[in-house]
């Protein structure tokens, strides 16, 4: 139920493109035929599927605080945080070429078909973004790290796939002329983003009442944070 | 000198000139053209855009003429003035002169505002353009008015019929062209930049917000209990509409979309003139109804408890969902939109199906938008070129096929 749950806000409600607005360059610029943005779109799932479940592991085992601990005791408090986007860039650069030699290598027919795309999202934002979402939203298992890789890769891919078959479509329409190429592309990406928020807010709300008790408790220690301060106050006006 | 023939003259004097698609719109409008072709064959069809657009206007005018009556017949329920009249469809309580004016005084403003800013938009663009005006606008002015709550203050309307016609059609070159429906992007805006005035329980009866105001102001009125269907459903309670007064329109929505028999009759008109596409109807329909039995089935094998949130809309039976809401209102005149829905057959069946799927999805499991058609019918413009990509491309391959098979 958590996976499928997972995967489909990663396809849907999170999605990459409109979700947040990640990985707009290639999306925008890859987009004016329906094969070349498959391809494209194929690429993203590929790479996001591998990158994310390793710097899962990366992040788990080297960057998060406290998790160097399997070192030994001492290195139990070190919090590497601050070394996550050099650390998941690199990571990403080096899978891509190492994936693209291995394919070319072994399968020449899938490296014809991902061609050019493979070496160019190596820097694609929303590759590094689904790596970062990885690490903020906290995903707790390996398994659901590759999913919500894979999850995300299949939402950019619907995304580029839609915009690409409207762009063939008013490829006919009569766009003024300052509007042709990408002005109408912003307009439609925006247009597509409407449609997407039918599915913001689904899933959530539901029976979750332990975020509530936690709003609560937040809610309480604020307060006592609120009245520590005034004591601190008053004590330094009487200290005055 | 009669009005046609000084309308000829004009249009013969401003020929060329500036203004020139402005009179010729007005005056096809009216008239016949005067000019006819010389040279080349020509095929002789009766039904060009403006009268297609005529017939889909024809089809709506009984849900508007009953949204007016409807306006009045909530709102005098609501004051406590009238009591409510069950099942019969002929009750002359229903049908009264004091009923209609109410509606007549509050919805006749709102066509006019739809028609009035979005042709100006049109003419505007038709002239700065130097194209004719597009009858695009006829249907789009039409529909506006029947999917939004009656008391909906008039600038919002004028705003958000000027971003729809302007962002939604005019950008991508006008008519026939654009790749979400008009109408919807209209209600769409209207829906997430004023969200207090186009959801909740308040808005769907004319005058319920202002009373609902004066009540906190503290004067002595009777509050207005207008829970929604959908609402009361969320929340696990039972409808509180009899189901043949859901079915005939006799509860609270948006103006025209509340009776849904006279939308049926609307639907059947449109199929019988072809205009409408039968086949999105239909399968949007039996998308509805799947996911509606997939839900009940899950509500009725106890994957899921009563205190789920839920749970109120998933038992609710399916054949329930296809008569409340905007369903068949979208059903019938949103989601059979020529020009955004998918243009093949294959296609069609997919689309509307999907429609059909998604839109009771959406009003089950996101509590935040109850009425999921709109949404889901947006969101299927922006798959539906998609749609037709791999219809078209599976014909394609097919007819490569036999063509290899012919040759070999």
């Amino acid at each position: 139920m958590e996976h499928i749950e997972l995967f489909f806000k990663s396809i849907f409600i999170d999605n990459m493109v409109f979700a947040t607005f990640l990985g707009m360059c290639s999306y925008l610029a890859v987009s004016k035929k329906v094969s070349t943005a498959v391809g494209l779109g194929a690429a993203v799932i590929f790479v996001l599927a591998i990158t994310v479940p390793l710097n899962w592991l990366l992040d788990q085992y080297l960057l998060q605080p406290g998790a160097l601990s399997w070192l030994g005791a001492e290195y139990a408090d070190y919090d590497l945080s601050f070394l996550s986007f050099i650390m998941f860039i690199a990571t990403i650069a080096t899978m891509v070429q190492l994936v693209e030699i291995v394919v070319e290598k072994f399968s020449p027919s899938l490296y014809n078909s991902l061609g050019i795309f493979l070496p160019l999202i190596a820097v694609n934002c929303a590759i590094l973004g689904g790596s970062l979402f990885m690490q903020s939203r906290e995903i707790p298992t390996l398994g659901l790290a590759l999913n919500y890789g894979v999850g995300s890769g299949i939402g950019w891919f619907l995304a580029i796939l839609a915009i690409a078959a409207i762009r063939e479509k008013i490829r006919y329409s009569n766009v003024p002329p300052a509007l042709r190429g990408l002005g109408i592309t912003f307009i439609i990406t925006g247009l597509m983003a409407i449609g997407f928020m039918s599915f913001g807010g689904m899933l959530t709300g539901g029976d979750d009442e332990a975020p509530k008790a936690d709003e609560a408790t937040q809610v309480e220690a604020s307060k006592e944070d609120l009245n520590k301060e005034k004591v601190l106050a008053n004590n330094i006006k009487v200290n005055e | 000198m009669d009005l046609k023939k000084r309308l000829h003259i004009l249009k013969r004097k401003y020929k060329y000139k500036k203004m020139a698609p402005a009179f010729n719109a007005l005056h096809t409008f009216l008239y016949l053209p005067d000019e006819t072709t010389h040279n080349g064959t020509h095929i002789k069809a009766a039904d060009d855009l403006k009268r297609t657009m005529n017939i889909v206007i024809m089809a709506m005018v009984p849900c508007l003429l009953f949204g007016m009556f409807n306006a009045g017949y909530q709102h005098y329920i609501a004051l406590g003035e009238i009591e409510a009249v069950s099942g019969g469809f002929f009750s002359s309580e229903f049908w009264t002169l004091d009923n209609f004016l109410v509606g007549l005084v509050k919805i006749l403003p709102l066509v006019i505002v739809s028609y009035g800013v979005g042709l100006a938009i049109e003419f505007l663009f038709a002239v700065i353009k130097k194209h004719e005006v597009e009858e695009g606008y006829l249907v789009t002015g039409m529909l506006v008015p029947l999917i939004v709550p009656v008391d909906i203050p008039l600038w919002m309307l004028a705003v958000a019929v000027a971003f729809g016609v302007v962002i939604g059609k005019e950008v991508f070159g006008g008519t026939g062209m654009n790749i979400l429906n008009p109408a919807l992007t209209i209600r769409a805006f209207l829906f997430f930049a004023y969200p207090t005035w186009m959801s909740g329980d308040k808005v769907w009866v004319h005058g319920a917000v202002e009373r609902d105001q004066a009540i906190a102001a503290g004067q002595n009125l009777d509050a207005i209990s207008g829970e929604t269907i959908l609402g009361s459903l969320a929340q696990g309670k039972e409808a509180g509409y009899e189901v043949m007064d859901m079915f005939l329109g006799f509860i609270p929505g948006s103006v025209g979309e509340t009776s849904t028999l006279l939308i049926i009759l609307g639907g059947l008109f449109l199929v019988f003139t072809k205009i409408g596409s039968w086949r999105i109807m239909l399968s949007s329909v039996v998308g509805a109804i799947i996911m509606g039995l997939i839900f009940n089935q899950v509500a009725a094998s106890g994957w899921i408890t009563d205190s789920s949130k839920f749970y109120g809309l998933m038992s609710a039976p399916f054949w329930e969902h296809l008569i409340i809401g905007g369903f068949a209102f979208g059903t019938v005149f949103m989601a059979t939109d020529p020009v955004t829905a998918s243009q093949t057959n294959k296609g069609k069946w997919i689309y509307g199906f999907l429609v059909g799927f998604i839109s009771i999805m959406i009003r089950v499991f996101n509590p935040a938008y109850p009425e999921g058609v709109m949404l889901a019918i947006l969101l299927m413009n922006v798959f539906a070129p998609t749609i037709d990509h791999y219809v078209v491309q599976g014909n394609v391959k097919k007819r490569m096929k036999r063509l290899k098979v012919k040759t070999a």
